[in-house]
């Protein structure tokens, strides 16, 4: 296994003055290659604050940030944009697909902003995708009209269509009944096996915790186990 | 941008009720834009060939001279050595071999030389002050359309007749065919045969103007010899100041475009034209002002999806172009539906040749159809920059949690 990512001293802290908020307190943490890790802690430990800087979505206040070697709390935003659209894929606890979009055109989409249109190879990749998450008959279904279970394989297969090295998951099960959770985390598991890809999983749920090979737990801004 | 533009029209056709009202507000707009310019452009066309339309669009007068001065005895003082008097015709007597010179001239549709004076009409102890124009036989309706006008004889002027408007005929209680005296300020006295009556629409010329022969009028104004005015006529009215520079310089003689003595009427065309222009400027911020507060809208309904395309990856500038995308779309549509809406209504109106009292003079060809589409478009894409900025200042973090 190979060094991924590493925070060092990560702070990141809200408002200012008597109104600041100490999210993080000088966090570290390193993640390597095919890794299948879950976040653990109460809420208001800061877990979405850090995926949120992992994902680049967030700059720290202060700390280092480092992925694939590039130091990513000096990028630019242009930078971090397309960073995050190569190397790092997000699955959301409320989906978030878009809704205008049929379940295919949602997972090519990070292919498509890249290369500017939608191409063959991106259709086929998006199907293959589809497919490995069960949902071959849905390809050309509106999003809306998916159920939930179904809307998170459609998210997790977006979140892998560039083949990224990490993909960050906010609580991806929590919105699915037990039988959908396990299904999208059997999916999870399959595709760390078998692509090697880094999953970092935000969750309460013990049970989906213990289906990882690592447990990250995090208290009042720092990993504590 | 493929997929920004994919992307746009998704959203548009995402919520179809609500983008067909949008271009339908655009098109509004734009009809509003097309219908002000046909009619101002058809009023203008109208005014302009009721009145500038029948007279001369460049005459050839020649300059009156001043009388001669001589010093007087004392230091600064000088003396008249004749009266100037408004009777005295300034002739143009070498005018007459620039004729063909000046019929060759682009847009010269016809010159007419002319021998005019003032005179009085006499019959019986009955007498009237005219204004007399003398022109060659075949050039009688070449400035001013007097067969147009005629509602009794002929419009042909042979030596010893005479054409006279409506109001004199009443005044002197004249028929076709009877004689009347025409005296001129030196004396000399033209009995004339009335052969026809003319009725146009000012009073003020059916009153003061006869036409006569220009051999009659070389005899009554004892001018053996050139002319005392030139009339041109243009096939556009427009190009008169520029021509008249043209025939100036070709022929070294005096020639003045009509805008210089309607210079009043030109000035009222183009404070209407100013109008026109207010109306259509205010057409073209609704229309902004429409397309940019929808799209604000939109913006603001989509910022989770926005927060989302952030989040796989899509840049600010993408977020941009699906937004100023989406205005140009709205322009191109409601332009063109706009502009087509335009150019329907505007088909049951009489065509500018037709134009008559009573009608609304719009005229269908001057609707600016491919300005107004392509100002719609440029309005649109403007309207949209402010929404699609926005959008691009999304902060995707707060947007996927709402």
């Amino acid at each position: 296994m190979t060094e991924l990512l590493e925070v060092r001293n990560l702070v990141k802290t809200f408002g200012s003055g008597d109104t600041e908020t100490r999210v993080l307190r000088g966090l570290d943490l390193t993640l390597g290659t095919n890794e299948l890790a879950a976040l653990l802690g109460p809420s208001g430990s800061g877990k979405s604050t850090l995926l949120t800087i992992l994902g680049t979505l967030m700059h720290p206040t202060s700390g280092s940030h480092t992925m694939l070697g590039h130091d990513l709390t000096q990028a630019t935003d242009a930078e971090l944009t397309e960073f995050r659209n190569l190397h790092i894929g997000f699955v959301f606890q409320f989906h978030n697909l878009l809704p205008d979009f049929t379940a295919l055109e949602n997972v090519i989409f990070p292919t498509a902003i890249r290369e500017g249109r939608e191409t063959a190879a991106s259709r086929a990749r998006g199907r293959e995708l589809l497919q490995r998450m069960g949902l071959a008959d849905r390809v050309d279904f509106p999003a809306p009209k998916l159920s939930g279970g179904q809307k998170q394989r459609v998210a997790v297969a977006r979140a892998l269509m560039n083949s990224p090295q990490l993909v960050l998951a906010d609580e991806p099960t929590g919105n699915l009944d037990r039988a959908s959770a396990v299904q999208v985390m059997d999916l999870i598991g399959q595709i760390n096996r078998e692509e090697g890809t880094t999953f970092l999983i935000s969750t309460h749920d013990e049970k989906i915790a213990a289906t990882c090979r690592r447990q990250i737990v995090v208290g009042d801004g720092l990993v504590t186990g | 941008m493929l997929y920004a533009l994919k992307i746009a029209s998704r959203y548009l056709t995402a919520s179809k009720a609500q983008t067909a009202l949008l271009v339908l507000g655009v098109a509004v707009g734009v009809f509003i834009f097309i219908f002000m310019s046909a009619l101002i452009g058809g009023l203008a066309e109208f005014i302009l060939s009721r009145t500038a339309g029948d007279i001369s669009h460049i005459t050839i007068e020649a300059k009156a001279t001043d009388p001669a001065l001589l010093l007087g005895r004392l230091p600064g003082q000088t003396l008249l050595v004749q009266e100037k008097s408004g009777r005295a015709q300034a002739t143009l007597p070498t005018a007459l071999s620039f004729l063909p010179l000046i019929e060759a001239v682009p847009h010269v549709i016809a010159v007419s030389p002319q021998v005019n004076g003032s005179g009085t009409l006499r019959r019986g102890t009955q007498t009237t002050p005219v204004s007399v124009i003398g022109v060659e036989p075949g050039r009688e309706s070449d400035i001013i359309n007097l067969q147009s006008y005629l509602i009794e004889g002929t419009s042909r002027l042979t030596a010893g007749t005479i054409l006279m408007g409506q109001s004199q005929i009443d005044d002197l209680s004249l028929f076709l065919g009877q004689t009347v005296k025409l005296e001129a300020p030196g004396g000399t006295v033209a009995n004339l045969t009335l052969t026809g009556i003319y009725k146009i629409g000012t009073g003020g010329q059916n009153t003061r103007t006869v036409y006569i022969n220009i051999a009659t009028a070389r005899t009554l104004f004892a001018l053996p010899q050139g002319v005392t005015r030139i009339e041109i006529k243009l096939d556009d009215l427009n190009n008169a100041d520029a021509i008249a520079t043209e025939i100036s310089a070709l022929t070294g003689l005096n020639a003045e475009s009509w805008t210089i003595k309607a210079a009043q009427l030109k000035e009222a065309l183009r404070a209407q034209a100013q109008t026109g222009y207010f109306l259509k400027t205010f057409a073209m911020i609704t229309i902004i002002i429409g397309v940019a507060s929808a799209l604000l809208l939109s913006t603001y309904r989509r910022r989770p999806e926005i927060g989302i395309m952030r989040a796989m990856g899509a840049s600010r500038k993408f977020v941009v172009f699906v937004f100023v995308t989406q205005g140009a779309l709205i322009g191109v549509l409601g332009g063109l539906s706009g502009a087509g809406l335009g150019y329907l209504a505007l088909l049951p109106f009489p065509r500018r040749d037709a134009f008559h009292a009573g009608t609304l003079p719009i005229d269908i060809t001057q609707g600016s159809y491919g300005l107004a589409i392509i100002l719609t478009v440029i309005g649109a894409i403007l309207a949209s920059i402010w929404p699609a900025r926005s959008a691009a200042r999304v902060d995707p973090v707060t947007a996927i949690g709402q």
